[in-house]
């Protein structure tokens, strides 16, 4: 799974000013725009020489509208948006876009707010993007979420269906999310379940990591197209390894010293989190190396196991939270099962003996897992 | 007589739909309906009670910690787990910057517009602005050369003919007061504080791996082990950081928000005659005192307005009518039930989308109807502390009486659209004066060696007995929260939250009673029908968050043999 690559190919947009111009206006320095086009090379997993070129294109780059649509959501993504590191140019470039539409912050209310939707998707069909919160009820002809007395589904056909690319924030927008989970009352689903013939981009999490988003967005604007994907439509360069493979305990999970109880001396030293229900093994996400809030923590970072949340369906493939995984898929990039806590043998023996652990390998799990069951 | 609708009302977390009915340029009647609906309870059914809080977490990014406070003390209450003093710490300061960093996000994104006129702002004088802002505040920032560069930045973005957010609001509304300096002062502290919240939720991260949505939260404690020795623990350089982060929420809020609200307030005072609402006022209390469990915000009830009595709150009068909302109970309609009764089956009977107006004398809403003791009640910041201020809280008492003496208005000014958004200040204040000091307890545990943040006892299933029954209480930013839950055989049986947006969004119940924003909005002048801002001032006043207020219960035929209460 992840190998399957489609990049989507976008026409060229008008071009009416150039973004440097605009942040000079705004008295960005050119100094912390270069800063703000490093730090996005880095989270587009491109080398450091890229960001000129990265700056280059911005400043030649066409301007599309953006519009931000909620249905079945949280706020949680929104939140998550005005919480992006690189703050102040981030949001210029989002307001660069010009955010003509977004329920939670925008200053006019009813059919002040809905005109400016409908003005959009008419005056620049196929040249706007469209970001998506929430999921898309489908049961009972969608009854379950209206805005300004039209459905979801409705509006999620019109305006998606008109835009040059829509991008799902957030686990909700992409898969159906918590909505979705057992046993859906709402018949929640994604945007592009909902809208099929939509180019829609997933950017899963709960909620996404927002730096994902400006990447996408700058990905967009300097390539002219979205970013190559994996089968679940999520950009290889936030969602291409494992939570396990770039994890900060990577090194006790292989030296066999795991957490088995909460506040103990192994949860303070920062021991492997997989027996308390860590399902880093089985995500795809870059929140090691990303991290939330300015690159402050993550959860494992911060003593709780990774829930899975950019995975679909992890509400119901992904919990309880704190059941460990029945075997680990694979045990990284180059270890297999075999090399587990063989490595280092003498010291991965007294890490067991003093956990009292039977065997860290890929069968010994097995046998405990199922013992949970 | 004319029927007016707002829909979508923005600036608020959710989808809220608002009907009125104008006469004579004042709102006769009105009707608030929730028009989304998920179904979390339903998804909660027979889950493990130990994963409930990351379910509920996400009733709502925007009170991102609240429902998973509620529902760990929930589950902690069901099963009579303890907590450690460092746990109930570490909680009290996450709830403490999570009110404080809410109540700036609202005053300043969510709400201000509604008071402040942008566009005025670019004909202020900068210089003007600064002895204004100097006048009220010494907030470093404030001066001639600041308000220019913000000006000189808004000027270029209106030139652009993109107003982007800003695009088709009411600007240049009769009802706009401010001269041109306060609405560049206001609008220069608005992109402040979107600088300024980012920063000092970082709380939440360092405490909690991220925000939104922390990942931290265990029945029994919390997931951050304490070790001062280790950089993968709480250690001396994270409480630092916290200690400075707590230090500058508080000077914005004292140097910034405060001043900020007085002076708007100043020039909108006819606002604390209008907006008054139910009348009714409900408080859980919050922030317990590790050991003694004490609270530092008291719990209470005031009825009909009246400071001179404070009711103590018992979780049994809460229950919840769905005769006007999208469900069905079995013992049909009229009654109401407490949430461990409850039961509900949604049934949507509106009309069929797309919709003019919704049926108002029949259900129109996928909120309930909570009532306590049969009565709508208001709760929030100014339920809070009013039950705070009738119960002699001293500082309180002493902040409340200092606002409304520079305000020049009396007690019963409170009860209106403008007490509630300076209640919701105040609030902040008390608060982000109050955690530094839980951080200092945290401390001083530590110095002391005891790292206890989480009580393992009952942390395996098998160690429950084979059913329980509790609820979990919370005084989130935006009011009474509760959760009530029944466990059995190591399952959730069933799970309820009443919500402080389900209380103050709530429909008419069984005798037509209005909930709070309904009767809030009964009274209301209208300049123009056609530009409802004064009805967004008293929506907004409230803070309304619509993705928490709505769900379902399920029912089961279970009794319940055993109840344990804190």
């Amino acid at each position: 799974m992840g190998d399957s690559r489609e990049s989507v190919d976008n026409g060229v947009l008008e071009l009416d000013y150039t973004v440097s111009r605009l942040l000079e206006k705004k008295g960005v320095s050119r100094r912390d725009f270069m800063k703000f086009c490093s730090a996005m090379s880095a989270a587009l997993a491109l080398p450091a020489t890229f960001a000129p070129k990265i700056a280059q294109a911005l400043d030649e780059v066409k301007r599309p509208t953006l519009v931000w649509l909620e249905f079945q959501d949280c706020a949680g993504d929104t939140e998550a948006l005005l919480r992006a590191s690189n703050p102040t140019v981030a949001e210029i470039v989002l307001d660069v876009l010009s955010v003509d539409y977004h329920e939670t912050i925008m200053a006019a209310a009813g059919h002040q707010a809905e005109e400016i939707l409908a003005k959009v998707v008419k005056e620049q069909k196929g040249k706007y993007i469209v970001v998506v919160e929430g999921s898309i009820p489908m049961k009972d002809d969608g009854v379950y979420c209206c805005v300004a007395g039209k459905t979801a589904l409705a509006t999620a056909r019109e305006v998606c269906g008109s835009a040059l690319a829509t991008v799902a924030v957030g686990t909700c927008a992409s898969f159906g999310g918590l909505p979705a989970a057992n046993p859906n009352p709402t018949g929640a689903v994604g945007v592009k379940q909902a809208v099929p013939g939509a180019t829609v981009i997933n950017l899963p999490g709960c909620p996404l990591n927002a730096d994902n988003l400006t990447a996408t967005i700058v990905h967009f604007l300097v390539f002219g197209k979205l970013p190559a994907t994996d089968s679940f439509g999520r950009p290889l360069f936030a969602y291409g390894k494992r939570i396990h493979d770039n994890c900060e305990r990577r090194p006790h999970f292989d030296a066999g010293q795991y957490v088995e109880q909460w506040g103990s001396t192994a949860h303070a030293k920062g021991h492997c989190l997989y027996k308390m229900g860590c399902k880093g093994p089985e995500t795809y996400h870059n929140c090691p190396t990303q991290k939330y809030n300015d690159k402050t923590s993550w959860p494992v970072g911060a003593g709780h196991g990774c829930a899975g949340c950019s995975e679909p369906q992890f509400w119901d493939t992904m919990t309880p939270l704190y059941k460990r995984l029945p075997n680990v898929p694979g045990f990284g990039i180059e270890a297999t099962a075999d090399k587990i806590g063989i490595g280092i043998a003498v010291a991965t023996a007294a890490a067991f003996a003093a956990h009292g652990i039977i065997s860290a390998t890929r069968h010994g799990d097995e046998s405990e897992g199922a013992k949970e069951d | 007589m004319a029927k007016i609708v707002i829909d979508p009302i923005t600036r608020i977390e959710g989808h809220l739909r608002i009907e009125a009915e104008v006469n004579n340029g004042k709102v006769s009647d009105a009707w608030s309906s929730s028009t989304m609906f998920r179904g979390i309870e339903k998804i909660l059914k027979t889950r493990d009670p130990r994963d409930a809080w990351f379910f509920t977490q996400r009733f709502c990014g925007v009170c991102t910690t609240v429902h998973s406070i509620a529902s760990i003390r929930a589950v902690e209450n069901a099963l009579n787990i303890k907590i450690p003093a460092n746990a109930e710490l570490i909680r009290n300061i996450i709830i403490g910057i999570q009110n404080v960093q809410d109540h700036v996000i609202h005053f300043y994104h969510l709400h201000a517009l509604d008071w402040v006129d942008i566009t005025s702002g670019l004909k202020a004088d900068p210089a003007k602005t600064a002895a204004l802002a100097a006048s009220i505040s010494d907030w470093p920032l404030n001066s001639a050369t600041y308000f220019r560069g913000v000006q000189e930045k808004l000027k270029a973005f209106v030139a652009k003919g993109r107003l982007g957010p800003f695009a088709n609001a009411y600007w240049g509304h009769p009802a706009y007061r401010l001269p041109p300096e306060a609405n560049l002062m206001a609008t220069a502290h608005y992109l402040e504080a979107l600088e300024w919240q980012k920063d000092v939720i970082k709380i939440h991260a360092i405490l909690g791996s991220k925000n939104p949505h922390p990942q931290t939260f265990l029945v029994g404690g919390m997931a951050i082990a304490i070790d001062p020795d280790s950089q993968n623990a709480l250690n001396a350089d994270k409480l630092m950081e916290i200690k400075r982060l707590l230090a500058k929420a508080r000077e914005f809020v004292e140097k910034v928000y405060i001043p900020d609200l007085l002076a708007v307030a100043s020039f909108y005072k006819e606002w604390a005659g209008i907006g008054g609402g139910v009348g009714n006022f409900l408080s859980y209390g919050d922030f317990p005192q590790p050991g003694s469990g004490q609270l530092w915000m008291p719990s209470g009830a005031i009825m009909g307005k009246d400071l001179s009595k404070v009711i103590p709150v018992s979780h049994e009068k809460v229950t919840e009518y769905v005769d006007h909302s999208w469900y069905e109970y079995s013992g049909g309609a009229g009654k109401g039930l407490h949430p461990w009764e409850g039961e509900s089956e949604h049934k949507y009977s509106g009309p069929k989308p797309p919709f003019k107006n919704l049926d108002t004398d029949g259900k129109y809403s996928w909120v309930k109807a909570p009532r306590y003791e049969d009565q709508p009640m208001e709760v929030g910041p100014l339920a809070r502390l009013l039950v705070a201020y009738a119960s002699g809280h001293k500082e309180v008492k002493g902040a409340v009486d200092g606002v409304l003496h520079k305000l020049g208005v009396g007690p019963e000014a409170l009860f209106s659209t403008l007490g509630r958004t300076a209640a919701r200040g105040i609030d902040c204040l008390l608060i982000a004066q109050e955690t530094p000091k839980w951080l200092d307890q945290l401390i001083d545990n530590i110095g002391k060696g005891d790292y206890k943040v989480h009580n393992n006892e009952k942390w395996d299933p098998a160690t429950w007995p084979a059913e329980a029954a509790g609820y979990g209480w919370h005084e989130a930013p935006r009011g009474a929260l509760g959760h009530w839950i029944k466990i059995k055989d190591q399952k959730i049986l069933n799970y309820q939250a009443v919500v402080p947006s389900t209380w103050n969004a709530s429909p008419r119940d069984a005798k037509g009673l209005r909930g709070p924003y309904e009767a809030a909005l009964v009274g209301t002048p209208l300049a123009d029908p056609n530009k409802p801002l004064e009805i967004l001032r008293t929506i907004h006043s409230f803070d309304p968050c619509l993705a928490c207020a709505v769900h379902v219960f399920d029912a089961s035929g279970n009794e319940m043999v055993k109840v344990n209460v804190l």
